[in-house]
């Protein structure tokens, strides 16, 4: 059972898949580093995303690989729009309130799309989503290989934009010192809503990921966001390179464990190593030791 | 003795009242800052100081009154506009980006005000402070309080200010750091930067200015100019209380 023939298929299976939790977690950390706010409407916008590129495929034949050039900058501007006008305006500066409007919201959004879509799963055909590339003894699937590559440029482009531009700058200023940031001429409010809007696109960039191999309904995301959640915890709260990381680890570990345990037992060793983190490095891999 | 030119102020606070929650601060506040000129506001803890630099700057909002910078009123603007027409609070307590290398701290200067002459300016604040030179890829929280402070009033500067509100600069600094801060705020006020000192420190701070008013219990209690209000008894009575 140990392999290499066994055990480097399963690493490299399961990087694929934690590219993916990664880039949900990362949506998530960067909400909740500059905000300070957990975003419980995350998993909900990521299934509104899945649905998104399930009807650009079926309805408009856009394939998901082209979708995302649209999706993202349209998830941005919806989280954009969300943050300001309804979660901003709606919390009052309170964090207690900031939880119960992005609960509710995702509420109102996984009921809505109950409403109009049912609780049917879909799942679309695309002609090379069994398609394979040999990598040594394993056989990896052209959608996971593409996936895992978008989220490391994706993640690239995020750490520049925030090394590197006057918005990224702003960013990080506002997430430590936000009155120093609003008496340099920083536009707070502004800032809170381009980072939900960066996080809503990370979203909307994972479901167009993810559509072309897995399948969507009303409450699809939800299981992305509870790992996220492991991965945020692990990585280390507000970190990016955490996320990262830590979205990495964690697919390994699922996917090692399903080997060790049977497929189905493949999420006991996230959550073990989630309690793990919790007793021992509660901060995570990345975060600032409080 | 120094008399305000008879021209219209450059800051000119009228009636301000402001406060938190429920609870006054300040209760009609008069004052007003010509160009070039250094004016001290003077206080004990709890007078009102902080909260009238955070209303002028927009922070807080005031609830009556008028607030005028170059004769447009700005009591109703967000923060952002106001640090847009040259008024920059340089606030208490720094608050500098730890997090942040001391080069990037300095260049958030210019994020809403002389942005294309971000280079230039950045080389004239490390020609003025020579330690942020050497130390300017360091993380700004790694600074010693009184570097921290020079950020602070560095990245200030970078806005090309027309008027520098500083407040409480001197808190927290060794006396020989706050030699050297009254010093550097001469030199400010020698390149033509008219300064709204807010202070604790009233031998300094009186030295410096040209004018002066005694905030105590959110009111102005005396005005005048510095060398007046230094000999004035009345200004021990309202600072201490005495």
């Amino acid at each position: 059972m140990l392999s290499p023939v066994i055990l480097l298929p399963a690493i490299l299976n399961g990087l694929m898949t934690g590219a993916i939790y990664a880039l949900v977690a990362l949506g998530l950390t960067l909400i909740y580093g500059v905000l300070h706010i957990i975003n419980f409407a995350h998993g909900a916008l990521l299934t509104a995303a899945m649905f998104a590129a399930f009807f650009a495929y079926t309805l408009l034949g856009l394939d998901p690989y082209l979708a995302v050039f649209v999706l993202a900058p349209l998830f941005f501007v919806a989280g954009y729009a969300l943050q300001r006008f309804v979660i901003g305006p709606a919390a009052h500066g309170e964090d207690r309130n900031f939880l119960l409007v992005t609960l509710g919201l995702a509420v109102l959004i996984e009921n809505a799309l109950l409403y109009f879509f049912r609780a049917d799963t879909r799942t679309i055909d695309l002609p090379y989503a069994f398609n394979v590339i040999e990598l040594g003894p394993a056989f990896i699937a052209v959608p996971r290989i593409v996936a895992f590559v978008t989220v490391i440029v994706v993640a690239l482009a995020l750490w520049a934009i925030m090394q590197w531009t006057d918005t990224g700058k702003a960013i990080r200023a506002v997430a430590r010192e936000k009155l120093g940031a609003e008496l340099c001429g920083i536009n707070v409010t502004h800032i809170f809503a381009i980072t939900f809007g960066l996080g809503t696109a990370c979203v909307a960039v994972a479901a167009c990921l993810l559509i072309p191999t897995y399948y969507v309904n009303p409450t699809a995301g939800e299981a992305f966001v509870l790992i996220a959640f492991t991965v945020v915890v692990l990585g280390g709260m507000g970190s990016v390179a955490g996320a990262l990381i830590g979205g990495l680890c964690v697919g390994v570990i699922e996917s090692l464990s399903s080997v060790f345990f049977g497929e189905s037992l493949g999420q006991i060793g996230i959550f073990a190593s989630f309690i793990v983190t919790l007793l021992v490095r509660p901060s995570g891999l990345f975060g600032a030791r409080a | 003795m120094i008399e305000p030119p008879a021209s219209e102020p450059l800051l000119a606070v009228n009636g301000v009242h402001a406060g938190y929650g429920g609870s006054e601060v300040l209760r009609g506040v008069d004052f007003a800052v010509y160009a070039g000129e250094i004016v001290t506001v003077l206080g004990a803890n709890g007078a009102g100081k902080s909260t009238l630099s955070m209303t002028i700057s927009g922070v807080i909002k005031s609830w009556q009154g008028s607030i005028r910078f170059k004769g447009a009123a700005i009591e109703r603007k967000p923060p952002a506009d106001i640090v847009a027409q040259g008024l920059i609070h340089v606030p208490e307590g720094r608050r500098i980006f730890p997090n942040m290398t001391v080069r990037e701290n300095l260049d958030l200067g210019t994020y809403r005000r002389a942005r294309s002459r971000r280079a230039a300016n950045r080389d004239r604040v490390f020609a003025a402070f020579p330690r942020l030179a050497e130390r300017q890829s360091q993380r700004a929280g790694t600074l010693s309080g009184g570097e921290q402070q020079m950020l602070a009033i560095g990245r200030g500067l970078m806005a090309e200010p027309e008027l520098l509100l500083l407040d409480e600069p001197s808190l927290g600094l060794s006396p020989l750091l706050v030699e050297e801060l009254f010093a550097l705020i001469k030199g400010i006020h020698a390149q033509g930067i008219a300064l709204l000192l807010i202070e604790q420190n009233v031998v300094q701070s009186l030295e410096v200015a040209q004018r002066a008013y005694i905030l105590d219990n959110g009111c102005v209690v005396l005005e005048g100019p510095a060398t007046d209000i230094e000999k004035d008894p009345a200004l021990r009575r309202a600072y201490l209380g005495l």
